[in-house]
């Protein structure tokens, strides 16, 4: 197996230590991702998700345990920490409110221009993200502040792509867009996750959206992982997860519906084609059961 | 982290001195510092010290609480101190050496400012720490309504003070979201020359005032659609009372000020 591209090792964070607001908000936490892999993160709100992720970029320090990139501590010193940065990139929730610059174009090549890269680097970085982002030509010269919600969304997602991350991390990218600004921003991630082959950690809320897309889901319960597994695996689980305050895709839960009416489908189905493959399946037994 | 600024922070609890009427807290404290600055002798500046202790001790707030309040403060203290330290003359000279005279009395007033300055900041920091800030506003606004006579807008000048004091943690907050958001592509906060630091500072105050002002608008739509109005017939739902422990709080702010002052009087 391969070595994994960023892990934790028995990651604990205490917020505001020492004061009557203290809080553990990852308790011995285990993570790891491999190279290529993309990983959705679920939970309640509070379970310690966003910490976890701002950790794997060295923004926040542990409290104890240790964070490792290709198997080097990411705190082993500033250059370090700032090296790593640049190679795990980071789109926070809600990233449109951190534009600032006069153009979109600007905006984009904030990272770039951190790296130090040349010129027509930043120029190639900042029209490569742009494309995958899904931002027309003709907008990287508006200012960002005229764009609509969506569009501002996919600007910032691209001032973090053009930093061409091995690794991209993405809090909520969809929260609060409309069906079809979600739709375009997951196809735009996972046009991204297939030309870089680079490492997608995708948190979100939407049970539908991750059982599509992820090749792995860890899911957080109280900042400590409750499962991990695949989202057949993890699905399967209905019961436990409910309990967690976390719900089942509406697919699987026909399908358990289904069987509890008698039927003999696969209850672990998670996306329409499964469950229609399920189902015909069904028919054609039925109909040679009467033959 | 910013975060961790405790400095005008509120501590929920419910002892006596959490429950305490706002405007008794208010006055009492007026009236301590007041106290303070009166109180020129060790008897009296020990009595004041025990009455805060005292007060310390029935809120609960923990001593790491305090000190960590306290800390923002130690430049200006020990800044206090030397000054005090080296400009005190007196006559029994302990130093001389160079352009350093110290005296006695130098070392007992810098001893005696730092004193004060603890004892005013943890009074204060006590208001503070054991009244929300909602509460403090409306004991503000309940004490200056006489003034509402002479046409101070207390009402709105008490509204902007909640209004401000209820965004001070959010912009905290969002401060150090932004900051955050920003570092992870790669911006520098702390390095470089005053221009270069001034010019970094753009990626966060841009976003920052953006949001400082789509959450003014958001406010102001959010209140009108409730009709809000000013402060013309205006009711609260939590009504302040004064109840038998304030007047006993009262009570025992009037009696060490008559304390001190007495002590002062006989050169105690
Ligand atoms: N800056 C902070 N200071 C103190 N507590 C925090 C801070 N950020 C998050 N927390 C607390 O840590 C816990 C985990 O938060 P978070 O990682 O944001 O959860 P999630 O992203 O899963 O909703 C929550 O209980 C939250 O209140
Ligand atoms: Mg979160």
């Amino acid at each position: 197996m391969l070595a994994p591209i960023i892990q934790t090792e028995n990651l604990c964070h205490v917020y505001s230590e020492g004061t009557p607001f203290e809080h553990a908000a990852l308790k011995d936490v285990n993570f790891a991702a491999e190279k290529g892999e993309f990983i959705g993160i679920i939970g309640h709100t509070g379970s310690g998700k966003s910490t976890l992720v701002q950790h794997l970029n060295g923004l926040l320090k542990p409290t104890s345990g240790r964070v490792l990139f290709e198997g080097e501590d990411i705190h082993s010193s500033r250059e370090t920490t700032r090296r790593i940065r640049f190679r795990v990139g980071l789109v926070f929730q809600y990233p449109e409110y951190q534009l600032f610059e006069e153009t979109v174009y600007k905006d984009i090549a904030f990272g770039p221009k951190n790296m130090k890269l040349s010129e027509a680097e930043i120029d190639r970085r900042v029209r490569d993200a742009a494309r995958f982002a899904g931002i027309p030509e003709e907008f990287l010269d508006k200012s960002p502040f005229e764009l609509s919600g969506g569009q501002k969304r996919r600007a910032a997602i691209a001032g973090v792509i053009a930093m061409q991350p091995d690794v991209l991390i993405l809090d909520e990218p969809t929260a609060g867009l409309d069906p079809k600004g979600r739709e375009e921003i997951i196809a735009n991630i996972t046009d991204y996750h297939k030309a870089r082959n680079s490492t997608i950690i995708f948190i979100t809320h939407s049970m539908e959206d991750i059982a599509r897309l992820a090749d792995r889901l860890v899911v957080f319960n109280d900042g400590q992982i409750a499962m991990d597994g695949t989202p057949r695996e993890v699905f399967s689980r209905a019961g436990e997860l409910s309990q967690i305050g976390l719900d089942v895709p509406a697919v699987t839960r026909v399908m358990k519906r289904l069987r509890e009416l008698g039927l003999d489908v696969d209850e672990s189905c998670f996306t329409i084609e499964q469950a229609e493959a399920s189902i015909l399946r069904l028919k054609e037994g039925g109909v040679s059961g009467h033959a | 982290m910013l975060k961790d600024i405790t400095l005008g922070q509120y501590f929920p609890g419910d002892t006596v001195i959490h429950s305490l009427d706002p405007r008794t807290k208010l006055i009492m404290t007026v009236v301590y510092i007041v106290v303070l600055f009166i109180a020129g002798s060790w008897v009296s500046y020990g009595l004041v010290a025990a009455f805060l202790v005292l007060c310390v001790a029935l809120s609960k707030i923990r001593l790491k609480t305090i000190l960590s309040g306290l800390k923002p403060l130690i430049l200006i203290m020990v800044l206090t101190g030397i000054l005090n330290l080296f400009y005190q003359k007196g006559e029994r000279l302990l130093v001389d050496w160079w352009i350093f005279h110290i005296y006695l009395e130098g070392i007992v007033k810098a001893f005696f400012m730092i004193t004060r300055i603890l004892l005013l900041i943890t009074g204060t920091l006590l208001l503070t720490y054991t009244t929300a800030p909602i509460r403090l506003t409306d004991g503000l606004e309940s004490l200056m309504n006489p003034l509402k006579k002479l046409r101070v807008p207390v009402h709105e000048l008490a509204m902007m003070m909640s209004i401000a004091l209820r965004f001070i943690p959010t912009l905290i907050e969002e401060t150090d979201k932004i900051m955050s958001a920003q570092k992870a592509r790669g911006a520098d906060f702390d390095s470089g020359g005053l221009m270069r630091k001034a010019k970094s500072l753009l990626p966060l105050l841009i976003p920052l005032f953006v949001g400082a002002f789509r959450r003014a608008d958001e406010l102001a739509v959010a209140m009108e659609s409730r009709c809000y109005h000013g402060g013309q017939g205006r009711t609260r739902m939590k009504q302040l009372v004064m109840s038998a422990r304030d007047w006993t709080a009262l009570s025992a702010g009037a009696l060490l000020t008559a304390a001190v002052i007495t002590l002062d009087a006989f050169g105690l």
